[in-house]
């Protein structure tokens, strides 16, 4: 499977230099070598979800405990959370640290995943959620930490896309 | 049942725990009986008060957190049955209020007034201690056992389907979300 397991990790890493110590998860293909990097780390709470959405009150839950949080989702993960961003994240005010790989955009070979890439920059947009993208390793780290600085101090989601160039090898 | 019995049966041991809940009638009973600012109401995101719960008591184990979740709450989201008993925090108690009905938007009914048994499936969702319960001193008896067990617990309790007469309270979201946190960050100290 070609999914960058160096990009991963740099990624990984750069979520933990952010005191990160939460991570909710549903795997998706780019994410496998993320989520384990997650299970098998010790001093991180990985919660494995069965739908993207809960990841939004588990994250909030982790916010009142004090404790840093990441949320490892497909962009149609994303779009299944709207709900909780709006009613939860946004109506409360709950700094969301929103890890998205960005399937159906450039170079797409899955026909299911395309609807999707279509409209996640749009539905971000239309929901006012910060984001950008992971698409560079030099920038990986800087980009990570400057998101969940903006997370915290805007209390607010931020969202960073995970790109194909940076996540898949070919 | 009512489930403001239930609520004023067990408010005294709710002071050294942290406590979700819902929107609508649990929310506005459990502030009738008095608001402490270890209580957070999830007015909104229906489902995800179970959700809040389990990181709480994962990210805090010395911690009791009680949700009280609702069945119409819970059956948008099943799967949290399912992600609690994966990780089964044991000093996490999941109280499902099950009045078989939408209450605050007219009393349409749930799928529990047509048979479907929120025990069983947590049951089959692998939670490791459930109960039904339908007397407030049942009610009062099974919290106070989940309490004991140190075991993820559902306990469903079903009342009927009445509620206060206002949902609204002057406690602000934004103002009982900030006092919950500060004061979790005040525990620690």
């Amino acid at each position: 499977m070609p999914v960058s397991v160096t990009n991963s990790k740099l990624i990984y890493d750069a979520l933990k230099e952010c005191d990160i110590r939460l991570v909710s998860a549903l795997p998706e293909t780019w994410l496998v070598h993320l989520i384990r990097s997650a299970d098998d780390d010790p001093d991180m709470i990985l919660v494995r979800l069965a739908k993207e959405e809960e990841g939004i009150g588990i994250s909030a839950g982790a916010h009142f405990a004090g404790v840093k949080s990441a949320m490892l989702m497909q962009n149609h993960g994303f779009l299944a959370s709207i709900n909780g961003i709006v009613s939860f994240a946004h109506l409360y005010k709950i700094p969301l640290l929103m890890l998205i790989s960005y399937r159906g955009s450039l170079g797409e070979r899955d026909p299911w995943q395309t609807q999707g890439g279509h409209v996640t920059e749009p539905v971000l947009r239309t929901l006012r959620i910060p984001y950008f993208f992971l698409d560079t390793l030099d920038t990986v780290k800087k980009r990570i930490r400057q998101a969940q600085t903006l997370a915290e101090s805007s209390l607010q989601p931020v969202a960073l896309l995970l790109t194909r160039d940076l996540m898949w090898e070919e | 049942m009512l489930r403001l019995d239930c609520l004023r049966s067990v408010y005294p041991e709710l002071e050294n725990c942290l406590v979700v809940t819902i929107m609508g009638a649990v929310a506005a009973e459990l502030q009738s009986l008095g608001h402490r600012p270890n209580f957070f109401y999830l007015q909104h995101a229906m489902g995800l008060a179970s959700s809040t719960g389990l990181a709480l008591a994962l990210c805090l184990p010395e911690q009791t957190v009680i949700v009280f979740d609702g069945d119409g709450s819970l059956l948008m989201n099943l799967g949290s049955l399912s992600t609690m008993a994966r990780y089964r925090p044991g000093k996490l108690i999941h109280i499902v209020f099950d009045n078989e009905s939408l209450l605050s938007v007219g009393g349409f009914p749930t799928a529990t007034s047509t048979g479907t048994d929120l025990e069983g499936i947590a049951r089959a969702s692998g939670i490791p201690r459930m109960t039904t319960v339908r007397s407030v001193e049942g009610f009062k008896a099974a919290v106070s056992e989940a309490m004991q067990s140190n075991e993820l617990t559902t306990i469903i309790a079903k009342v009927e389907a009445k509620g206060p007469a206002a949902y609204v309270t002057d406690l602000t979201l934004l103002e009982n979300r900030f006092q919950f946190r500060r004061h979790i960050q005040s525990l620690k100290r």
